[in-house]
């Protein structure tokens, strides 16, 4: 994104920085911030996908491909590793992604958006059907290893998930930053605007949809697969609609101007969450969703907006290229 | 044979109410431009506001027939003033933004909604059974059915030809339809759109919170029920094509019948079946059944 003015690898030292630093963080945060990041990963997979110009409502689809296919794996063959976890589900999720992007990358606006669903809702059913993989009550499956070490300590255990989730979600989104400002992020960009004009051009519209929808996915898988560590439990809820959902909840609080903003949004979302779930218990759904209709009201940009309007009015009146809406 | 007739009388069955719901999705959709993810939660309202006129009346030995008729004008009453209320409130202020951030508003509805029915009504089910009685026990081809299910079919009926009627040969619905088709001209000709939006959205809600009412005698009221009727009524109108009152109908009656005939033939594959077909009709034909292809931007 043009705001920032270095090279975005610059950004690895904040993350690091970020994962040394759930030392110092209580228990309680660990896990708040393990589920944010987690979560942010989805959403940028679905900031990724809208620079194309279509919004994915079935990213509970990968997230749960990611889920189950990690915890076959793990049953299976004893596949402990969290780092080797994380990378069969972006692979699951990735290849799920590549399998369905040719299908629907036809398809724009609400039509992406009901398809994308629909083909989440079928997995679900699917998965509540299906008896070997324990139907509606999912099934458990062991904690997660890093490099060898077992965890016997609950914290340690908690801050390594901590660590590997906000380093993985970090290298993300430097990769898609990456991504944003090189030319095909702005092939993606120009897809939206008009995809008719691109492929005149002589590109295909469609292989760049499916180039984001398949890195979307892959993210998605990532990302399902740190939900099972972190819950050590997978049920077909990681498949249904109101899943994915709360992932487009996310990317539109960020709004699509900054990757940065992805994780505001994704830790503010958790906080509102969880201290509406401790002084609120009632009516938690309630409050996010009055949160969610004042940021659509107050900030139509999303909070990407606060920082990312300003540090382009600052630079250069012209709009750019790398830039978003 | 026998098995077949059950499929078909259960699946139309189940399509009866299913199209009243997606009915009021189709036509808020059609004129307003928002796909109402909140619809559930209307259909969910009319459910329980229909469970308490229900359970007062038969409290007050009122006999089930007065219980059944406060029912429906009680959720009418209610349901079109919060439509009213919250398309005038809340959606009027996020008009002209992208389709994708009004799905998020009405996503944001919905959660609200789920939480003020869960306050008003608590997490325990619901039973609403007083007017299951008031058809009988109904004996057919050697089948037997309860009245009250047999009467939701002529009932949904009706109400489906009064919208085509009404959209159609009124000069109301030709307004309405004025405004579906280019709502620009059509403020330019003096409609006032505002009104329009309000009323379409109100009956919208109506529609809903009336398919709720009249099911309500028919299950168990509680939380989750409102994103189950929504994710039927969107395959339903997305196989039938978005704001189209024929293909909803038609959308319905698929989605009915197959529910019913996974039902009785293959119990494990229910939900899948819906969202198959649904998947299906989008690979083929993406704008749905009953939708006239529109001009390509370049």
């Amino acid at each position: 994104m043009r705001q920032w003015r270095f090279h975005p690898l610059v950004m690895v030292l904040p993350v690091i920085a970020a994962a040394l630093a759930g030392r110092l963080l209580p228990t309680w945060t660990l896990s708040l911030a393990t589920v944010a990041a987690s979560n942010a990963l989805v959403a940028l997979g679905i900031v990724v996908l809208a620079r194309t110009g279509n919004v994915s409502f079935g990213q509970g689809l990968f997230f749960a491909a990611g889920g189950y296919g990690v915890a076959l794996v793990a049953n299976a063959w004893g596949v402990t590793d969290a780092t080797l976890q994380m990378l069969i589900g972006a692979a699951c999720g990735g290849l799920l992604g590549l399998l369905i992007g040719p299908l629907i990358a036809r398809y724009s606006g609400i039509f992406f958006g009901m398809l994308t669903l629909a083909l989440s809702m079928v997995f679900y059913g699917a998965l509540v059907k299906s008896s070997a993989l324990g139907g509606s009550d999912g099934f458990n499956v062991g904690r997660p290893t890093l490099f060898g070490i077992v965890f016997v300590d609950p914290r340690e255990a908690d801050f390594m998930l901590y660590a590997v989730s906000v380093v993985t979600t970090g290298l993300a989104g430097i990769v898609a930053a990456i991504l944003f400002r090189s030319e095909f992020g702005l092939v993606s960009l120009a897809v939206r605007e008009n995809n008719l004009r691109v492929e005149y051009l002589g590109l295909s519209a469609n292989r760049v949809i499916v180039a984001n929808f398949a890195i979307a996915a892959a993210f998605a898988g990532a990302s399902g697969a740190f939900a099972l560590m972190a819950q050590r439990h997978i049920d077909p809820q990681f498949a249904y609609w109101t899943t994915s959902g709360e992932f487009v909840f996310i990317a539109v609080l960020a709004g699509y101007q900054s990757v940065m903003a992805v994780y505001v949004a994704s830790l503010a979302l958790e906080l509102v969450r969880s201290f509406s779930n401790l002084y609120l218990p009632n009516t938690w759904q309630l409050v996010l969703g009055l949160f969610l209709l004042a940021v659509i009201l107050f900030l139509p940009r999303g909070i990407g907006s606060l920082w990312a309007g300003r540090a382009r009015k600052r630079a250069d009146p012209v709009p750019d290229g790398g830039g978003a809406p | 044979m026998n098995l077949f007739l059950t499929i078909v009388l259960d699946g139309l069955i189940e399509a009866s109410w299913l199209f009243v719901v997606a009915l009021g999705l189709t036509l808020v959709f059609g004129v307003l431009k928002i796909l109402n993810i909140a619809h559930g939660s209307f259909y969910a309202l009319g459910a329980y506001i229909a469970a308490t006129v229900v359970t007062a009346s038969a409290a007050h030995h009122l006999p089930p027939v007065a219980g059944f008729v406060a029912m429906l004008l009680t959720v009418a009453f209610v349901a079109g003033a919060v439509g009213v209320l919250l398309e005038r409130g809340v959606l009027k202020m996020f008009y002209g933004r992208d389709e994708v951030v009004l799905l998020l508003v009405t996503y944001a509805v919905f959660l609200i909604l789920e939480d003020v029915t869960k306050l008003v009504w608590g997490v325990n089910p619901i039973y609403a059974t007083q007017p299951y009685e008031l058809f009988g026990n109904v004996a057919f081809a050697g089948l037997y059915y309860v009245g009250y299910d047999l009467m939701l079919i002529p009932a949904s009926a009706a109400i489906g030809f009064a919208v085509w009627f009404g959209l159609n040969r009124t000069i109301l619905g030709k307004i309405v339809l004025a405004v579906i088709h280019n709502e620009e001209i059509s403020v330019s000709m003096g409609v006032r759109v505002n009104r329009v939006y309000a009323a379409a959205f109100g009956f919208g809600v109506l529609l809903a919170a009336t398919a709720g009412a009249l099911t309500a005698p028919k299950i168990s009221m509680q939380p989750g029920l409102s994103s189950d009727v929504i994710i039927l009524s969107f395959a339903i109108v997305v196989i039938g094509g978005l704001g189209s009152v024929e293909g909803a109908a038609v959308g319905a009656i698929l989605v009915g019948l197959a529910r019913a005939a996974s039902v009785h033939l293959m119990p494990q594959a229910e939900l899948f079946v819906i969202y198959l077909i649904m998947a299906a009709v989008l690979m083929i034909r993406p704008e749905g059944l009953f939708k006239r292809d529109t001009a390509r931007r370049i």
